[in-house]
């Protein structure tokens, strides 16, 4: 859903520049997703993952837009976004490592990894690095606990991995390290 | 008189009459029985939270938090037990290890409901590690002020602004130990488009979490019975406030 | 309106198709061996067949899981009229040479066979996973062909609702998603619920980690879980439906859109199903990453579009559930056991499993453990049985100490118990729970209080923030496990930590917090030792 929705809104934007009110195009898909909802109020949670795949992170420009069109409080759909765990507020890296800290993956050290990663990239789990480079972030569990641990870098699922794995994974595609 | 239909119900062995449908608390509240609460507010939505209301209900001997259970009949209620005692301070207690309570220099101190169950339930030390939260206090308001660090999370404020002043200002955001009050969009309040400067959110406030501007140590005094009066006032049809009408 | 599918037709089509060629390819396509590398296998085997014109010989089917996620990527190369032969740990070079082996020389490659007679695939019953390995999930006739929506057509057509709510009583079927509550008790109350508006829920949030049943179920069998909830829809007077579905499983979501779809387009929803008087709607959504969800006054939180914050019961939601109208929610697996029960019958059903835990239970086997995978076995079995026949037993020479199940609501099962039988009773008593399924095995190395800390930890990140002991109380538990771990504990906070574990689970609002000591509370019962050999350093001091 999300590659096909990234698309679209590439193509929107490149076909009719500032055809949306608010001058950047990405909004229509989001008002796409709101027409198909009907406008109701129960569609928040909906319409907040159709304005995270299209625009990356949410902003606050996003909650209010969202919180005007679906006629709720701002404080509601800011209590809302922050409540689920998925939804950023931070524009994401270049890159993103996730490791699983599951029970499967616990048992297997993922915690070594995610420090490995942490303290070789001065990044906070379920941070960006400050030079934008990489989000280290970690899952709850992705449901592949026959392969643990596991780590899912730029969107590749990579199983039984150990720090050093990691850290060269990581390294190859950031660079640098320390 | 009151005439609605009622059911026998026991308070520690002793028999009641409650009505249909009452909550445990409420009826607890009518008979003069003491069970101390902290989120449970007469005249607004029942919350559930605080968890300093739990009574115990006989047979199954799971804890029920008496704002939220109906009274039926031939129901035993036990409000004061040994266990009972010791979990609600030990809930007063993780409640005080929270925040940053200290009464000293509070505006509440004194008129702190907060204070007020802590005395109630005996709590006079907390076991548990202060999380001592760093928590910015907002004074942006021209007329209220909001400090977080004496916050406990009831939702008074956030349900007395939604359900009876309809604003919606206020509500929690995050989750768990992050959970904190918001203003809108995490905007300071005095910025805030859609506050109606009508104090209820004040006025419930069962701590000093949110108090009028100007306050010294143990000046602020809430007003939570306001609300009780605000939402039954139409249906008794009662336009002026109590003193007023002597 | 366009007609409804002939069931019998397009599975005899399918069934002829299926003797086509003479060799049939099947390889797993779930998750797991994808990870693994699966997706390079099926496109190499796709290409070879297609570039070396072997079209009429050789058919490619992408499966769903076949069990055995630790030897993935797998495959299975049958021929037509019955050898079957199955690898494991398949590259895409590997693939083409099994095929081509198979194909022109009608020789198996002995030394990357998988041998599916060990304990690990004859132990196993399989009645939930029985079409994995088997059937192409993107295909509705694939599911047809073996049996699929007979139970549907069977219950709308020559049953009345309440003989569909008496056959699942008969079965005896409880609620696959943790306290095991009787699924026809629930289905009566929402039968019997006023109103016009109805929903049934089908539960996906399967938040534990270790667990990935309901996963599994909507990413490869998809139809299987939309007939489950059309039957139950019938058989409550339900009209509307949900899928509540983890965000963290974009291929379940994909596939169960498609799946509905498909269905709605052949009449198995929609309006007026199979030309019966029966309609029904079924929508799917999206979870956004909050573990509180899978509580069942969450999940209709979040479906209403708000925090996910679990409120007081009663009222029960089959008296006031979405938008205040009668609702009842099922887990994944629980629905997914439906249509086998309407095809073959209740008392088949109460024969298997113990009396009182009836049927088969997916299990998700990890951790310190040969065979990793997903298994079904009857309810009853020794945990001993899972742990060395089908599993394998703990490799690499180490020792068996602890079976972890129910995730941070469950608790630790000791060796000395590997001979329990797992059913709902058996686990409570061991201070435990059945759970969702996952089953996490640990070898002698692991340390108890650093697993109690682990399932603290999640605990505490996962509350809801709404009531006290669950919010200030796991940060509480979870400091005081951090000290004793560190070496800092005192006995005073062995004192402290078991009081706050009592408090937290008599007192909290919902199942999260209630369960969350639970792993605490097992672990300390069983390997108190450990906690004391912590705190002895500071005792010695004085």
């Amino acid at each position: 859903m999300s590659d096909t929705t990234t698309r679209r809104a590439a193509e929107t934007s490149g076909r009719q520049q500032g055809d949306h009110p608010s001058g950047d195009n990405r909004f229509e898909l989001v008002d796409k997703q709101l027409k198909r909802g009907r406008y109701s109020q129960d569609q928040l949670i909906e319409t907040l993952h159709v304005a995270q795949d299209v625009f990356g992170n949410l902003s606050e420009d996003i909650l209010v837009y969202v919180a005007r069109a679906l006629r709720l409080p701002p404080s509601m759909v800011y209590g809302v976004a922050t409540f689920y765990e998925l939804f950023t507020f931070d524009p994401p890296g270049d890159h993103s490592c996730t490791v699983c800290t599951g029970t499967a993956c616990f048992v297997k050290g993922a915690d070594d990894i995610v420090q490995g990663v942490s303290e070789a990239y001065d990044v906070p789990a379920g941070e960006t690095a400050a030079d934008g480079s990489l989000t280290l972030k970690t899952a709850r569990c992705l449901g592949s606990c026959g392969l643990a641990p596991v780590v899912v870098f730029d969107g590749e699922v990579l199983s039984h991995q150990n720090t050093e794995s990691t850290l060269e994974l990581v390294a190859a595609a950031v660079g640098g390290g320390s | 008189m009151d005439r609605r239909p009622t059911v026998t119900v026991h308070f520690d062995g002793v028999e009641h009459e409650a009505f249909v449908g009452e909550s445990v608390l409420e009826c607890a509240r009518r008979l003069g029985i003491p069970i101390p609460s902290l989120c449970f507010l007469e005249g607004i939505s029942v919350w559930g939270g605080c968890r300093v209301c739990v009574v115990e209900v006989a047979e199954d001997h799971r804890l029920r938090p008496a704002c939220a259970t109906t009274c039926v009949a031939d129901m035993e209620i036990k409000t004061e037990t040994p266990r009972l005692r010791a979990y609600r301070k030990s809930v007063l207690e993780l409640l005080f290890a929270e925040g940053n309570h200290v009464c000293a220099v509070c505006v509440s101190n004194g008129a702190c409901e907060l204070q007020d169950m802590a005395v109630q339930t005996g709590m006079d030390h907390v076991r548990y590690d202060p999380q001592s939260p760093k928590r910015q206090i907002d004074a942006s308001h021209p007329k209220y002020v909001f400090d977080p660090n004496r916050c406990i999370l009831c939702t008074r404020c956030v349900r007395v602004c939604d359900e009876i002043e309809g604003a919606h200002v206020w509500d929690i955001s995050y989750r768990g130990e992050s959970a904190h009050l918001i203003t809108e969009m995490n905007k300071p309040w005095g910025e805030s488009m859609s506050c109606t400067w009508c104090g209820k959110c004040v006025a419930v406030c069962p701590t000093g979490a949110l108090s009028y501007q100007g306050r010294a140590v143990g000046e602020m005094e809430h007003d939570p019975a306001m609300i009780k009066r605000l939402a039954l006032a139409r249906n008794r049809h009662e336009w002026l406030y109590p003193e007023e009408a002597k | 309106m366009a007609a409804p599918i002939d069931l019998h037709e397009v599975s005899e089509r399918e069934r002829e198709a299926r003797f086509r060629t003479r060799w049939r390819v099947k390889a797993c396509g779930s998750t797991a061996c994808i990870s693994a590398g699966a997706g390079a296998v099926i496109n190499a085997v796709e290409d070879m067949v297609e570039r070396e014109d072997m079209q009429l010989e050789v058919q490619v089917i992408p499966t769903g899981c076949m069990g055995l996620c630790s030897a993935g990527p797998l495959m299975r190369m049958m021929r037509r009229g019955g050898q079957e032969t199955d690898y494991q740990k398949v590259t895409p070079e590997l693939s083409r040479e099994i095929v081509r082996s198979h194909v022109i020389n009608e020789e198996p490659l002995p030394e990357h066979q998988l041998d599916t007679g060990i304990p690990f695939f004859t132990s196993q019953e399989r009645i939930v996973l029985a079409n994995g390995g088997i059937i192409n999930p993107d295909r509705i006739e694939s599911y047809v062909a073996h049996g699929g929506y007979s139970a549907l057509e069977k219950a709308l057509t020559t049953m009345k609702p309440k003989a569909v709510i008496d056959e699942i009583r008969t079965a005896g079927i409880r609620g696959r998603g943790g306290a095991g509550y009787p699924v026809a008790s629930k289905w009566s109350l929402l039968s019997a619920a006023a109103g016009d508006t109805k929903y049934v829920v089908a539960n996906g949030d399967e938040g534990d980690p270790g667990a990935y049943m309901d996963r599994t179920i909507m990413e490869d069998d998809p139809h299987r879980l939309i007939e489950g909830i059309a039957i139950a829809a019938y058989a409550t007077g339900a009209s509307d439906a949900y899928i509540y579905v983890r965000a963290e499983y974009p291929r379940a979501i994909e596939r169960l859109d498609r799946a509905i779809r498909v269905a709605r387009r052949n009449r198995l929803l929609g309006r007026r199903i199979l030309d019966t008087k029966f309609s029904l709607n079924v929508e799917i959504r999206i979870g956004a990453g909050a573990f509180v969800c899978g509580e069942e006054t969450a999940l209709m939180a979040s479906i209403e579009g708000r925090r996910g914050t679990p409120r007081l019961r009663p009222p029960y939601p089959t008296d006031s559930g979405l938008w205040g109208h009668p609702t009842m929610i099922n887990n994944v697996e629980t629905l997914a056991n439906i249509a086998p029960i309407i095809n073959n019958g209740g008392e088949w059903f109460a024969s298997i499993g113990t009396a009182k835990s009836t049927g088969t239970k997916v299990f998700a086997l990890a951790g310190d453990i040969t065979n990793t995978g997903l298994i079904e076995v009857p309810m009853g079995t020794p945990l001993r049985d899972i742990v060395e026949k089908i599993g394998g037993g703990v490799p690499d020479g180490g020792t068996f100490k602890a079976a972890q199940t129910g995730g941070p609501s469950g608790g630790c099962i000791p060796s000395k118990f590997l001979d329990t039988p797992v059913d709902y009773e058996s686990l409570r008593e061991l201070g435990s729970i059945m759970g969702s399924g996952g089953l996490i095995v640990m070898d002698d190395s692991q340390s108890m209080p650093d697993v109690a800390k682990f399932f603290m930890e999640f605990s505490m990140d996962e509350s809801c923030g709404k009531c006290t002991p669950c919010r200030a109380g796991t940060v509480q538990m979870h400091n005081i496990l951090q000290r004793i771990v560190d070496g800092h504990g005192t006995r005073g906070d062995l004192r402290d930590l078991e009081h706050l574990c009592t408090v937290v689970r008599d007192t909290s609002l919902c199942g999260l917090g209630q369960a969350a000591p639970n792993p605490v509370l097992s672990t300390l019962q069983y390997f108190r030792s450990e906690y004391e050999a912590l705190l002895a350093k500071e005792v010695a001091h004085g």
